[in-house]
């Protein structure tokens, strides 16, 4: 296959401009042309561009990703393939991975949130695994900006509309507002899908001259360039950008998903590909470079949506709903079988070859012909220059509030209120398996037909990220600890999702390095190993970056359903504080919320700590009815919570705004009788683990010393603010 | 009891039915949507929710022309018992086994929560084990849930006692708060809540449980 004249046939001529329009960089234009010697054809400059940006090649954060411990005798499947794998024990395996959708969300909110829990559900099922929970993480502008409440609205759903269709029940998530986001909003979806250990699918091919079938929907022209729009800032051009938005279709992810785990159990699967970012080209060259093969295409047989696309379009649509399979030839009847039955596409439109090539042919014109492994192998790697975050300045003096005044207030910011408005338009009971809905905390799923149960929770707070990466980056799995171990789960490992401004700056890529730093530690000493992750960069509008949101999902094992921790406070029952308290307000809900201020450093995180007074929590759950962890608003907020979802009165010894509004780590609030605090008072004092009653479940109010409200008044502040902020 | 399910593209709640009609003692069959004809000697053909075709056009109605809702429906015409939950109600009223249409929620939102119900007549196969005027609480999830029916035949609803659950705070703006309506010979239920989602006590519910219990008990007698 000589690269003839025809080979430019009426593509556009390869410009300064066009190299620019394509993201690529004139020293990478230079590398490029030093890979391949000589220019590049359009087609294969648009691969290239497709290959190398920063949304699929890693290229600022790679560097720092390999520092991650990403190892454990539980981890089957760490990050580089579509998804984590962690053995749950008994030859069963949980496959999860979180992945951002956030540039396409800001440009369409309905279709990129939808087409974000599309793309991760099919790096699940993609690796044989049926998708059983999801969860997102949200953060939006200040309501009083004029996008946001649209941003609210179309990302839930677009969340839902997605999820509910495809049949995915939805335990858990985060929904945060702060001005941060004003210019870019971020939709982070989660999703764990359950697999047998011994049929795990993964992408490198192998054998030559196997047929590469593509299966699922058909190509069409939507998303053409998304990835490398991921890969940029916005400015006021934003709007023209709404073309390379994908739109979903989650009735044939659906057919897709059934589809693929029967093709699967026919035995005609060598490997397999989801068609996620860049498409037919990611897929194509993920599947060679991992199986050291090249592979040849013939675009002509792709199904395609609409006529006369060009190989440039085809090779970069982002369609979705699509897949990519190297097939055992032999099989190949009983294979298209289970597609024809479901209405799906299924075409041979290429195969392996042996040499180190990516041929790229439409009606037998070379259209891109290229070295395959140098395309991943070779892209860009920066190691970009970086400055520690400076130190936070001291924390100036916070005044005394009424505690009641501060909770009133903590309550009624859709930050911390309910977030049934939400969640309540998400399925989060398909699959008849949920044993704890979301809301607060963890989210508990029972493995079907088993007594194990798996809890998922996703956890950032990142204004600590902003003053304190190192420890902000900590503070994300240590709550994330905290969260599995508060429904009495041991926590497993963790899926994290890197939402950053603009690498290019020092200070931005210096909250990277400094929050890499803190969740390398904390998984370390925790025992939570990340097995799967995405970064997100450029978070930035007209040069104003995001908070630094590091986003944290983990998963943990509940070996029995009778251990899980799902009471509730009872009229009588004792509060009891696990874990020291000194009154850390910097970087505060309370803060923030009621004084408007941002000083102050994040409150450190001790990880012996955090990993003792988990243990504690495990060891004793047989004495515990209720549990939650402290974080935001701290004691009094935790108390609330409790107290809320019970429907019972509480009572709090403490008077003074550090004690209740702190948010020191480590620390859960446990409500039982008396004679299980006496026994958990025991246990504390053998293990050296910090206990002490803050007080008393009963009655029908609040009261801080003195001061009260009624429960009934302050629960339908909580219960509605949200949604009278953005409905 | 002998049950089919029917299991269109993209059902979705097929397999949790299958569970909740096993455990009630139930032999099981899942049935594909393209079969032409019902397994013979059925009891009993449920209908599961989910988003069969996407809900694409109008909810169940694509559903409602695949060849398995032909044997459906003469399964129904010779007195066969018939259940449709969610996506499964709004297929049999695309057939006409019931009456009236499930149009979009008033809120215009997808709503996935617990909501009281209360029985209204526990003169069915159905609902047997139940009592009349028992309130009891089963989850809803739906975005097309809204009840809509013409004064005539809710008059004949009400007066033949066909109404078989309403909501206690009507959550979609269902006419007359109606979740469920039985067919005039009384074999036919439809219904937006999903009882098969509160028949195990560690899912936070089992009040869905009465309803797969009766039918099992009424439907081996028979």
């Amino acid at each position: 296959m000589p690269l003839g004249d025809n080979l430019f046939m009426q593509e556009p001529a390869i410009t300064k401009d066009l190299i620019a329009a394509h993201g690529l960089k004139p020293d990478e234009y230079e590398r490029l042309l030093k890979t391949i010697g000589r220019e590049p054809s359009f087609t294969e400059l648009g691969i290239f561009s497709a290959m190398w940006n920063e949304h699929c090649s890693y290229k600022s954060s790679k560097k720092w990703l390999r520092t991650l411990p990403t190892t454990g005798p539980q981890v089957i499947c760490g990050p580089g393939e579509n998804a984590g794998i962690v053995d749950i024990g008994d030859g069963q395996c949980v496959v999860f991975k979180m992945e951002s959708h956030n540039h396409p969300s800001y440009i369409e909110p309905y279709q990129g949130a939808a087409t974000g829990v599309g793309g991760i559900l099919r790096d699940v099922f993609t690796m044989g695994a049926r998708p059983i929970a999801a969860m997102n993480s949200l953060s939006f502008g200040e309501l009083s900006h004029p996008k946001t409440r649209q941003l609210v609205n179309g990302v839930v759903a677009g969340i839902g509309g997605y999820g509910n269709c495809f049949g995915v029940p939805t335990v858990g998530g985060e929904v945060r507002f702060d001005a941060a986001y004003n210019g870019n909003c971020l939709v982070n979806a989660f999703a764990a899908g359950l697999a047998d250990t011994d049929k795990i699918f993964y992408s490198a091919a192998s054998g030559v001259g196997m047929p590469v079938v593509y299966l699922g929907a058909k190509t069409g022209r939507d998303g053409v360039g998304g990835a490398t729009m991921a890969s940029a800032e916005f400015d006021d051009t934003i709007e023209e950008k709404r073309p390379t938005v994908q739109v979903g279709d989650p009735f044939t992810e659906k057919r897709l998903m059934e589809a693929t785990l029967e093709l699967m159990a026919t035995g005609a699967v060598i490997s397999i590909q989801d068609m996620g970012a860049a498409g037919l080209t990611c897929s194509a060259v993920e599947m060679g470079d991992k199986g050291n093969l090249g592979v040849r295409l013939d675009l002509e047989k792709v199904p395609t949506r609409e006529p006369n696309m060009t190989a440039y379009e085809m090779m970069l649509s982002e369609s979705q709903e699509r897949m990519l399979m190297v097939l055992k030839p032999e099989l190949e009847a009983e294979a298209k079988a289970v597609f024809d039955k479901w209405d799906l596409d299924f075409a041979i439109v290429g195969e392996t070859i042996a040499e180190d090539r990516f041929v790229v042919m439409l009606n037998n014109e070379v259209k891109a012909d290229l070295p395959l492994k140098a395309l991943s192998g070779t892209a860009p790697e920066y190691d970009r220059p970086w400055v520690e975050t400076p130190r936070a300045a001291p924390l100036d003096d916070v005044p005394e509030i009424d505690p009641i005044d501060g909770l009133r207030a903590l309550l009624a910011s859709p930050n911390y209120a309910a977030k049934n408005w939400v969640f309540e338009q998400y399925d989060t009971m398909v699959m008849a398996d949920t044993i704890k809905l979301p809301g607060l905390g963890a989210g508990v799923i029972r493995v079907h037909g088993t007594r194990k149960a798996l809890a998922f929770t996703s956890d950032v707070t990142p204004r600590y990220v902003m003053a304190n990466p190192t420890e902000g980056g900590k503070q994300a799995v240590a709550e994330a600890y905290r969260n599995l171990t508060a429904v009495g789960a041991k926590p497993l490992a963790t899926t994290d999702n890197m939402n950053f401004g603009n690498p290019e700056k020092p200070e931005i890529m210096g909250q990277f390095v400094g929050a890499i730093k803190g969740i390398g530690e904390a998984v370390s000493a925790l025992d939570m190993p990340i097995v799967s992750g995405n970064v997100s960069l450029y978070n930035e509008t007209d040069g104003t970056g995001i908070l630094p949101t590091p986003t944290i999902g983990a998963v943990g094992l509940i070996d029995d359903i009778d251990h899980i921790i799902a009471g509730e406070a009872r009229e009588g029952h004792v509060a009891l504080l696990v874990g020291k308290t000194k009154g850390h307000l910097g970087q505060s809900a309370l803060l923030a919320e009621v004084f408007h201020r941002k000083d102050g450093d994040a409150p450190h995180v001790d990880l012996d700590a955090e990993k003792r007074n988990g243990d504690f929590i495990r060891d004793n759950r047989h004495y515990i009815k209720a549990c939650t962890d402290l974080s935001d608003g701290g004691l009094i907020v935790a108390a609330f919570e409790i107290a809320e979802t019970a429907g019972v009165g509480v009572s709090l010894d403490a008077a003074d705004t550090a004690k209740l509004f702190g948010e020191d780590q480590a620390r859960y609030l446990v409500a039982c009788n008396f004679d299980q605090a006496e026994a958990l008072i025991t246990e504390a004092g053998k293990t050296g683990v910090h206990v002490e009653a803050v007080g008393r479940f009963g009655g029908h109010n609040v009261s801080i010393d003195g001061t009260s409200a009624p429960l009934s008044e302050l629960s339908g502040i909580y219960r509605s603010a949200f949604a009278s902020a953005v409905a | 009891m002998r049950a089919a399910v029917i299991v269109f593209p993209g059902s979705n709640c097929d397999r949790d039915l299958v569970v909740a009609l096993e455990q009630a003692g139930a032999d099981v069959q899942m049935v594909w949507h393209k079969d032409k004809e019902l397994p013979a000697g059925l009891d009993l053909v449920a209908v599961p929710g989910g988003f069969s075709f996407g809900d694409y056009l109008r909810c169940g109605a694509i559903a409602a022309q695949s060849p398995i809702c032909r044997s459906v429906v003469n399964f129904a015409g010779k007195g066969g018992y018939v259940l449709g939950i969610c996506n499964g109600f709004q297929i049999l009223t695309e057939t006409g086994l019931l009456p009236g249409a499930l149009l979009r929620n008033a809120d215009l939102h997808y709503i996935c929560k617990y909501v009281p119900l209360t029985v209204q007549t526990a003169n069915s196969a159905f609902t047997r084990g139940y009592t009349k005027g028992q309130n009891i609480n089963i989850p809803i999830a739906h975005h097309d849930g809204n009840y809509n029916v013409d004064p005539e035949t809710l008059g004949r609803l009400k007066g033949d006692d066909r109404i078989a659950f309403t909501y206690g705070d009507n959550p979609n703006g269902s006419t007359a708060d109606i979740a469920g309506v039985l067919s005039e010979n009384r074999r036919v239920l439809g219904m937006m809540p999903h009882p098969e989602r509160a028949a195990d006590s560690r899912l936070g519910g089992t009040d869905g449980t009465a309803l797969f219990r009766a039918l099992a008990d009424s439907l081996v007698a028979a």
